[in-house]
């Protein structure tokens, strides 16, 4: 049993339950590349998860409502003004990572989940 | 206008062509104005560029030379009526009636009849093989005779003659020009520059006979013709072509008892009006002032000034036209600007004669040496811009005017024209009449590329002349908006692509960290990051996706395949010039069936599979693999295919092995990455069925070799391939692409193509060839070893990913769950299946997806 696994299975015994969710053990840190994301099934709902170079991790929906596809983790990250971003690869419009307000029409908020690093494991609350 | 008027347009030339343009931009719908119009054309096509007649022979067609934009004609209120001639005129019932009787009705008459080329009155000119040279069926005429003519002579030595001599000289005939002149260009050079101009034709190896008057054409001894001359000397031809000049076609002005001017044409006054009042005339028909104009642009401002009267408008006036021009013959620069010739009184020059490079440049100046008045040109041209601005707009000279055209030395800067010393009113470019004020405010709204520049005003798109004058002007103007002249990428880069290329190169830097630590700030963005990518592949060719390569991918790349818009991807195996086997072939199916997906042949002669997840991208491309296949790099900004035509080893009509040229360059130049992505064509004879001249990079076998076209593009906006080398060898030929496609990617902007970046290219085509070609910045050896090390570096790309443990554990849906992304579904069409639409998600009609693959 590899140590993601294990605490999986621990994970599963001590759930830690908050308001809106669940927290979930998605992945080990090294699942996820620097500056590249990750699309994680989280109770039946697709979740982009980034990480970023100082190891920082986002987690959103993966779903691109101006193109209507899952496709957000598949996006190109970076900063815009300082405010961090992913580009949606099929008509490039970016969300923050931190709010998942779409930069191009504000009026389009992507919702975010709570994310943790937790000894070399990824959390997110779903 | 309240009542309905009846125009009727008799000519569809360039200049007839112009009033409609103008017409229909002052109103676009006809009918509303109370307009109809009819255009009456006697030629069997819609106007064509009568400019650039010679380039037909350089491997332009009819269609290229069309000035007609789709559609045009078929707006409502107006018909174009071809093969239609006008045999007379009725002023006072308003009528023409065509020579078919037809009888048109008019309210005003636009007369825009051109002219006709003449020729001498020369006993034996009527022979078989005399031809002259106005029209596209004389120049099919020209071609037919060319082809079992060894030899040809133009008769008459002006521009249009020395046009017609190089395309004798294109046809490969050995060319002769008579001229009964003392010298060529007798119009618009004086004698120091005729005789430059001379040597320099000469050097071309045209045959220049001066002072010729042609007595009688007779049967030749050893060629079909013998021009027999004044002197009794002679020359046998194949072929003769009479371009001696031009006569107004005024014949039915004359018979209508129209005003004639002093040396023929329709007399006008200043809003173009004959002497009877509805009927105009415009174009190398009319005389103003007992002036006629062989030139396009005065042409074009009869017509606007015509268009105007005609609608209402009676301010603006034709005044007259700078007859100043600057041409390319035969790749020699010949500029002549005002009193060329000094015949105002009083007037002193200036001259410059360089004997070794054969230029030649005079100034003419005022009296009081305040003005300049005039200049001649020959074998550089580049001060001309300068030249006529300063002529025209009268603007003082500088201290010492013989700087103007001697050679810049000692370090001393040449005095410029310093384009804030020019009116607003200024035109810079007279073809199509915009002036600097336009430039202004093309700019002002934001057109800050000469490409944009081009397409918003149409400034330099008809002649080109003015295209670096134009291009000063928008770089100064766009300083005083206290727009900084910012080519920086993006936010994170105060650099251009170009640059960043550069110093990628330079600092030898490997990673995108780097660079933006030594030049960048911030994180990066989907803007730096693939161009960065790019550079980065372009300089050193590793593997894209790399650890610390990936993330700087556009999705595209990341996946190795083409994200379509529910988020599967499509996947193209390369099939170099479109070859493949039987077995490739089945191959392909069983491996489309397997995976249900959608297959189409694309445009690029291959084999296009669609509706693939990204967990089964691997799976897919292993099997590919396995059956020959490599990566087609349909995903990437980089050489896409080599289309190619079945070529002489099964055609009939093949000159040459076009498809084996086509599979070497594709094996050559595959996974190229590049500023975008670039296609090739290569056609085994003229006929051309590859296309070859729609591509960034085009081939065309001939008897003597490959003929290399560049910077074409189908697409959004096409654009003809140019000719920038004939005749070579196939490894001439790919020494050559090497330094294009190296140069292309050094150069251009990010998603550029060689298309746009050739039309923002200053010093166009003929700069582009002297360093491709001619190697004139000595960049040759390096380019081309820059491309062999990408060459040298070549991988597969599929390959190396699906080797990796560590790149392919990257290609699932979910980092947690073996499941496919239940958004993408499909359902059946045409016997295949196609995404699902939203709708058709909703109403669950759908395939049921894999559930998971092995």
């Amino acid at each position: 049993m590899s140590q993601v696994q294990q605490a999986a299975s621990e994970a599963a015994i001590n759930q830690i339950t908050g308001d809106v969710g669940a927290w979930h053990l998605v992945c080990a840190l090294e699942d996820i590349w620097p500056n590249m994301g990750v699309c994680a099934l989280l109770e039946g709902r697709q979740v982009a998860i980034f990480r970023l170079q100082d190891n920082q991790l986002y987690a959103m929906d993966n779903y691109d409502p101006h193109s209507d596809a899952n496709v957000l983790s598949r996006g190109i990250v970076g900063d815009l003004g300082g405010e961090r971003v992913v580009a949606s690869p099929i008509y490039k419009h970016h969300y923050q990572l931190r709010t998942g307000v779409c930069i191009e029409d504000a009026s389009i908020s992507l919702k975010t989940y709570p994310v943790e690093l937790r000894d070399g494991a990824v959390w997110v609350q779903v | 206008m309240n009542q309905l008027t009846r125009v009727v347009v008799v000519g569809n030339g360039m200049v007839g062509h112009y009033f409609m343009q103008e017409l229909v931009k002052r109103h676009p719908d006809l009918l509303a104005a109370n307009l109809q119009v009819t255009v009456l054309g006697e030629e069997p096509r819609p106007a064509y560029d009568r400019v650039h007649l010679s380039s037909f022979f350089s491997g332009s067609s009819a269609e290229d030379l069309s000035l007609v934009e789709p559609g045009f004609y078929d707006r409502p209120g107006l018909e174009l009526r071809l093969n239609a001639r006008v045999g007379h005129i009725d002023r006072h019932q308003h009528t023409v009636t065509l020579t078919d009787n037809t009888v048109l009705p008019y309210d005003k008459l636009v007369l825009a009849t051109g002219s006709f080329p003449f020729v001498p009155s020369v006993a034996g000119r009527d022979r078989e093989n005399c031809f002259v040279y106005r029209t596209i069926e004389d120049l099919e005429a020209m071609t037919a005779a060319g082809k079992t003519a060894k030899s040809g002579v133009v008769v008459g030595g002006g521009l249009l003659g020395l046009e017609c001599a190089k395309a004798l000289k294109d046809m490969g005939l050995d060319t002769h020009v008579v001229e009964f002149a003392p010298r060529l260009m007798a119009v618009q050079v004086d004698e120091a520059g005729g005789k430059v101009l001379r040597s320099k034709i000469e050097e071309l190896g045209v045959h220049v006979h001066t002072s010729r008057n042609t007595t009688a054409i007779v049967d030749g001894a050893t060629a079909r013709h013998r021009m027999v001359f004044f002197d009794e000397t002679w020359l046998e031809t194949d072929m003769i072509v009479f371009s001696a000049g031009i006569r107004p076609r005024d014949e039915l002005a004359r018979d209508a008892g129209l005003a004639i001017g002093a040396r023929g044409g329709i007399a006008i006054d200043d809003f173009s009006r004959s002497s009877d009042h509805d009927i105009y005339a415009i174009g190398e028909c009319a005389s103003w002032n007992d002036e006629m104009y062989g030139l396009v642009a005065p042409g074009y401002d009869m017509a606007r000034t015509a268009c105007a009267h005609l609608t209402g408008e009676t301010t603006s006036t034709f005044q007259g036209a700078d007859m100043s021009t600057k041409l390319k013959l035969m790749g020699v620069d010949v500029a002549s600007v005002g009193d060329a010739h000094g015949k105002t009184h009083g007037c002193r020059s200036y001259q410059y004669t360089d004997e070794v490079r054969n230029i030649y440049k005079k100034i003419v100046v005022s009296e009081d040496g305040k003005k300049l008045l005039g200049a001649v040109l020959i074998g550089n041209a580049d001060e001309y811009g300068t030249l006529q601005q300063m002529t025209v707009n009268e603007m003082a000279l500088p201290e010492n005017p013989e700087f103007l055209i001697l050679p810049a030395s000692d370090g001393k800067e040449k005095p410029g024209l310093g384009v804030d010393a020019l009116p607003d009113t200024a035109v810079l470019c007279s073809c199509n009449n915009v002036s600097k004020g336009a430039i202004g405010e093309a700019v002002a709204a934001g057109n800050c590329s000469i490409g944009a520049i081009k397409s918003c005003t149409k400034a330099g798109t008809a002649c080109g002349g003015c295209v670096p004058l134009v291009t000063q002007v928008m770089k100064a103007q766009m300083v005083k908006l206290g727009m900084t002249v910012n080519n920086h990428l993006c936010e994170h880069f105060p650099y251009s692509r170009q640059e960043l290329y550069h110093l990628v190169r330079v600092e030898q830097i490997k990673t995108f960290g780097e660079l933006l630590h030594k030049h960048g700030k911030g994180m990066g963005c989907d803007i730096c990051k693939p161009t960065a990518a790019s550079i980065l592949a372009s300089c050193w060719n590793d593997f894209i996706l790399k650890k610390d390569l990936a993330s700087l991918q556009d999705s595209n790349d990341y996946f190795l395949g083409n994200i379509q818009k529910d988020g599967s991807y499509s996947v193209v195996p390369r099939m170099p010039g479109g070859e493949v086997t039987p077995d490739g072939l089945i191959a392909i199916g069983q491996i489309a069936k397997k995976y249900n997906l959608y297959t189409k042949v694309t445009g690029g002669a291959r084999v296009d599979m669609f509706g693939a997840r990204v967990e089964q991208l691997p799976n897919i491309w292993e099997e590919l693999i396995a059956a020959g296949f490599e990566s087609g790099h349909a995903y990437g900004k980089s050489l896409r295919t080599v289309k190619s035509c079945v070529g002489s080893t099964w055609c009939r009509y093949g000159v040459d092995d076009s498809v084996g040229l086509a599979v070497q360059l594709e094996n050559r130049y595959k996974g190229l990455r590049a500023p975008h992505k670039i296609k090739f064509g290569v056609s085994g004879c003229t006929r051309e069925c590859a296309e070859a001249q729609g591509k960034d990079v085009g081939l065309i076998a001939t008897e003597n070799g490959w003929n290399l076209y560049v910077c074409g593009n189908g697409g959004m906006k096409p654009r003809h391939a140019e000719l920038i080398a004939s005749d070579l060898t196939k490894e001439e030929a790919i020494r050559m692409i090497d330094r294009f496609l190296m140069f292309y990617i050094r150069t251009a902007d990010r998603l550029q193509r060689t298309s746009t970046w050739r039309d923002n290219m200053e010093g166009g085509l003929d700069y582009l060839r002297d360093v491709v070609i001619h190697d004139s910045l000595g960049l040759g050896a390096e380019l081309e070893a820059q491309m062999q090390h990408v060459v040298d570096n070549y991988q597969d790309e599929w390959k190396t990913a699906v080797n990796d443990p560590e790149v392919r554990k990257r290609f699932r849906s979910f980092v947690n769950s073996q499941a496919g992304d239940s958004n993408i579904v499909f359902v059946n069409e045409r016997e295949q299946m196609r995404p699902a639409t939203v709708e058709e998600k909703r109403s669950a009609k759908v395939i049921p997806i894999l559930a998971t693959t092995e």
